[in-house]
């Protein structure tokens, strides 16, 4: 659905993406990981057309960009990381405004508007502004505006930010029922356990580099499926074993208080760049 | 392309639309403020050769306060919506083109100086200035809203915070609404001066105004000026719109 090969992105005195391969199936819930700079905002922002390549092709669903730049728009569903709504306007305009931007016929815009508005439980709010809205609802309704004119790729960057973990479950949950209707998504996150999840592969991205490329339970098998943890006094220390016998007979060499447990996403992470992803 | 433009408008009339009485209720200070300091107070005691000084600065203020208008109905929200409420990436990621969102903003400013004007004219007629209400009038009128909507488009696109777009006000408008033969003809200033304000867009657009509100016309000259200086920043402007995403 998506392929994106030898990708660059320069800014003036940095190299925010560094020859990225990337390619992501129909159908699919990718994630992009990475910690703060890594690259992952830029990657969805040339993706969705906000921001101009260096060098690199990019195809999505068969379209070349920025050749077909126009066709593409029309395929693809954005939801950005900043609360990017008119709060000039009510919910339902805001959809409103969405639709007609993307030429849906008036009929049918309202009666998708209708039917998202319940999608995303917003309908009994929909003739207020939104600046009136908690972050919760505006992000749901922003991805019901991503949704209106039935995209085939929808890009979520950082869908979860900031949100009460309620709140982010019942995105999750809203993620989760797209990707079975056969949308495509690819989103970006901090939350380690958000793509662990949603997420059937995920790429982590390092300074502009891709560094890891699987399924989470596959690149936690890579590390090793257990892990003992111990501390020194200054810091946590831990180490991968493939089997928990191996694992067991590790930890009691040691004198410290340890645990043994299985591995997860997070460790990949922190393992692989080398540093505690912060939000 | 026309639905898109449409569209473009369509939002900001809707917001407008919900404020409109508001709107023209606060549209009336400033207008008041020029015809009560300058026609009242100041223009008893200013000859200027033939009819009153308020017939004479009439459409000078019709030209500043349409300038102002739509330059600052687009200018302000356009500027926060790029910087600040990154509003303006739902058009950039919308399937419509860079010239249909320049022309739907510009058309929505134009609108708001048009509003702001039949304000001013009704109450320019109420201090009981006489001046004609003609087909050239109302074109130079909206050639010079069109003008400023267009340069506030350029000015949101290029400035990158409020403050700046203040000083753009502060530096550029504001020396221009005094100078722009909108209170005195620049015949009597020195060449040099002259010669600058005479290539400014708003001097000719007061002229023209003043002449057509007289009945005589307009100079072709002002015309051709306000066309270039019109064309001119809508390019620009379009321009930016798609150089934004660099």
């Amino acid at each position: 659905m998506i392929t994106i090969h030898g990708l660059v992105k320069q800014f003036a005195d940095r190299t925010a993406i560094d020859h990225l391969d990337l390619r992501i199936d129909k159908g699919e819930t990718f994630g992009l990981l990475g910690p703060n700079g890594a690259g992952k905002t830029t990657t969805i922002r040339i993706l969705t057309m906000l921001t101009k390549a260096t060098a690199g092709q990019i195809n999505i669903a068969g379209f070349d960009l920025p050749a077909d730049e126009q066709q593409i728009k029309a395929i693809i569903g954005v939801v950005p990381q900043f609360f990017n709504l008119d709060s000039d306007l009510t919910a339902r305009e805001n959809l409103d405004l969405h639709g007609r931007l993307h030429h849906i016929p008036s009929d049918e815009r309202n009666r998708r508007i209708t039917e998202l508005l319940q999608y995303v439980e917003l309908s009994d709010r929909e003739h207020d502004r939104v600046n009136t809205f908690s972050g919760g609802m505006k992000r749901r309704l922003m991805i019901a505006r991503a949704l209106l004119h039935r995209p085939q790729v929808l890009f979520l960057d950082e869908p979860t930010v900031g949100l009460d973990p309620q709140v982010r479950r019942r995105l999750w949950d809203l993620i989760r029922r797209l990707n079975e209707e056969g949308l495509t998504v690819l989103l970006t996150t901090h939350y380690i356990e958000e793509a662990e999840s949603l997420c059937k592969r995920v790429a982590i991205l390092d300074k502009g580099r891709l560094i890891a490329l699987n399924s989470p339970a596959a690149l936690c098998q890579g590390l090793g499926e257990f892990v003992v943890e111990w501390s020194d006094g200054e810091a946590t220390n831990s180490r991968f074993f493939s089997d928990r016998a191996a694992a067991a007979q590790f930890a009691a060499t040691l004198t410290a208080t340890t645990t043994i447990r299985l591995s997860n996403l997070e460790d990949v992470f922190v393992e692989l760049t080398g540093r505690k992803v912060v939000g | 392309m026309l639905t898109d433009i449409w569209t473009v408008f369509w939002r900001d009339w809707i917001v407008l639309k919900r404020r409109l009485s508001r709107y023209i209720l606060s549209r009336m200070i400033s207008p008041m403020l020029y015809l009560v300091a300058f026609g009242w107070g100041l223009g008893r005691s200013i000859q200027t050769g033939q009819g009153s000084y308020l017939d004479f600065i009439v459409p000078g203020i019709v030209a500043l306060n349409s300038m102002t208008i739509s330059f600052n109905a687009v200018g302000t929200p356009l500027n926060m919506s790029r910087v600040y409420h990154k509003t303006l990436e739902e058009y950039l990621i919308a399937p419509i083109s860079a010239a249909a969102f320049v022309l739907g903003k510009i058309f929505s400013g134009m609108l708001r100086g048009l509003i702001s004007s039949a304000v001013l004219i009704i109450m320019a007629y109420a201090f009981g200035a006489k001046f004609s209400l003609n087909a050239w009038f109302m074109a130079i009128l909206l050639l010079n809203c069109g003008i400023f909507a267009a340069l506030a488009v350029v000015a949101a696109m290029s400035l990158d915070s409020h403050e700046d777009m203040g000083n753009f006000n502060t530096y550029v408008l504001l020396p221009m609404s005094f100078l722009c033969a909108t209170f005195f003809t620049p015949k009597q200033l020195p060449e040099l001066a002259r010669w600058l304000i005479e290539i400014l867009p708003l001097t000719h657009a007061s002229q023209a105004l003043r002449s057509s509100a007289a009945g005589a016309g307009v100079a072709p000259v002002s015309l051709a000026v306000m066309a270039l200086y019109f064309i001119a920043f809508v390019a620009v402007g379009i321009w930016q719109v798609k150089r934004v995403r660099d």
